[in-house]
């Protein structure tokens, strides 16, 4: 069975795979995390590729949204939540006490499934982490706000309405503007957390090429309910239950053949 | 167990329902085929051309059973998006069906040499030969029907190796035809004829062969269309 490590073969067998060469851009290492003395993951060990999509898959409650909080630490938020193990951006355990948490989050940005966007202005609410890091000049902030704006394919439906305020927008929008926002900062990595689930198709099919499009600058890991979805956009997709990690192979691999008899039952709707 | 998982039931009951009828659909589009089979030999080494002529006759029920079972794999695939070895079972059905079809085909051509050779010759003039080709592709064809609906893939990989028995057989009535048309250049036109028939019964040979690889497909998830028998012992997971 394959847990670590890439199936490069079968992901570069995908016409459309990008570069071959996949390095890791975040390791969990006996990652064990509980509510409340609960234990709400188990002895996870994964490796996120660089610059890949990789999918969390698993029914409600198996851990896949506290293992996706866990890589910037959202986590930290939550009341009587411990967590031992290791997860390494780079060279660097993010658990260690002397990281600082907020440059973590800007490293690692994190989409969520309600979209979010602060109650002001289009351009300010794409600004707005810009201007938290000291960068106020017009002209640079113009820059950047158009180019994350274009990359969350969002700027041709929004260019003439700059200043307008971020809840007039469509759900959709709203979540193309929230994944702008959090692309402004020029993050490694973007979590995803159900960011299409309640959304339309339309606008689900426009997250889900926007996704494609971001990957080829940024390490995405998207926690989806939507086991289609996850077959469409992924690279590697991982399925967990009941707090571990079940199997973690290349999406191909997974969707046509999996290795685990409750993957198989998980995907084919024999699960339960 | 790979056995198992396919004969668990699925959460939506009518999904089973729609896997389960394709499926038997299939097999029994299979048996049909069979029959065919038998039916065109048995109407060659009778000279019947009566019983010929209705092989040629029901080659369109089986048409019509590929094209509805296509209709039925077409219709799962868009609404169900099967994953993993509910795919591979739809593909694999999907991919039998063409097979089956082609027998059907070549069963067709059977009987018409067969109505040909009633007006050329006394006998099938290999007759011992083709009995045992006929013999040995119908065994296979059974076979790999028999491991689709068994979900057995190592009995369907014992089947490839049927092929080396037809192969000997096929040389040995090529060269006693060739014998018949030095000695009797007026029995060259039946020589020719039994050669086609030949010919089709290896083929449905062959179909026989793709079916048994698609079950090993459909059981294990591995491809083993054009690989060497042993390479294929490789690629299946171990026992």
């Amino acid at each position: 069975m394959s847990t670590h490590g890439f199936d490069l073969d079968a992901m570069n067998r995908r016409p459309w795979a990008p570069a071959p060469e996949a390095d890791v851009a975040l390791s969990v290492e006996r990652l064990n995390l509980s509510y409340s003395g609960k234990p709400a993951l188990r002895d996870i060990d994964l490796s996120i590729p660089r610059r890949r999509v990789t999918a969390f898959i698993g029914p409600s409650g198996c851990g896949k949204s506290s293992l996706l909080r866990c890589f910037n630490r959202m986590n930290d938020l939550v009341d009587g939540c411990v967590v031992s193990g290791r997860v390494m951006l780079e060279d660097t355990n993010i658990y260690l006490p002397t990281v600082d948490v907020s440059q973590l989050r800007r490293r690692v940005g994190m989409v969520f499934q309600k979209p979010n966007p602060f109650p002001m202005s289009v351009y300010e609410n794409v600004a707005y982490g810009l201007r938290i890091q000291g960068i106020n000049r017009r002209r640079h902030l113009d820059e950047i706000v158009e180019k994350s704006l274009r990359s969350a394919a969002l700027w041709d439906e929004v260019k003439d309405r700059l200043e307008d305020n971020a809840l007039g927008l469509s759900g959709g929008q709203q979540q193309r503007l929230v994944i702008a926002r959090t692309i402004a900062v020029e993050p490694e990595m973007v979590l995803l957390d159900e960011p299409a689930s309640s959304l339309d198709p339309i606008s689900t099919l426009k997250i889900e090429e926007l996704i494609y499009e971001l990957k080829s600058k940024y390490t995405i890991v998207i926690v989806t309910h939507n086991m289609q979805q996850a077959a469409r956009v992924s690279d590697m997709t991982a399925f967990m239950n009941l707090g571990r990690l079940v199997e973690y192979d290349s999406t191909d691999r997974l969707f046509t053949n999996p290795r685990q008899r409750q993957t198989e039952d998980y995907i084919t709707g024999r699960y339960g | 167990m790979a056995e198992q998982d396919l004969h668990r039931q699925h959460i939506s009951g009518q999904f089973n329902q729609e896997l389960e009828t394709a499926t038997a659909h299939m097999l029994e589009m299979g048996g049909v085929v069979e029959k065919q089979v038998l039916a065109a030999v048995a109407a060659l080494l009778e000279l019947d051309s009566g019983d010929a002529q209705a092989v040629i006759e029901s080659d369109r029920a089986i048409n019509a059973m590929e094209l509805d079972i296509d209709d039925e794999c077409f219709r799962i695939l868009a609404r169900r998006q099967p994953a993993a070895s509910d795919l591979r079972l739809v593909l694999a059905i999907g991919k039998v069906i063409i097979d089956l079809e082609r027998i059907g085909d070549e069963s067709s051509r059977i009987a018409r040499q067969a109505i040909a050779l009633s007006e050329q010759a006394e006998d099938d003039l290999a007759r011992p030969w083709t009995q045992k080709i006929a013999t040995i592709v119908a065994e296979m064809l059974r076979g790999a029907l028999d491991a689709f609906a068994r979900r057995d893939a190592q009995a369907a990989l014992a089947l490839a190796r049927g092929d080396e028995e037809i192969d000997a057989n096929m040389a040995g009535a090529m060269t006693a035809l060739a014998d018949t048309m030095r000695s009797d250049p007026e029995a060259v036109e039946a020589c020719i004829t039994t050669m086609w028939v030949l010919r089709s019964l290896e083929r449905i040979g062959d179909h026989a062969r793709n079916i048994a690889e698609y079950v090993i497909y459909m059981v294990e998830g591995v491809d083993v269309r054009h690989a060497e028998l042993e390479a294929v012992l490789d690629l299946l997971p171990e026992r």
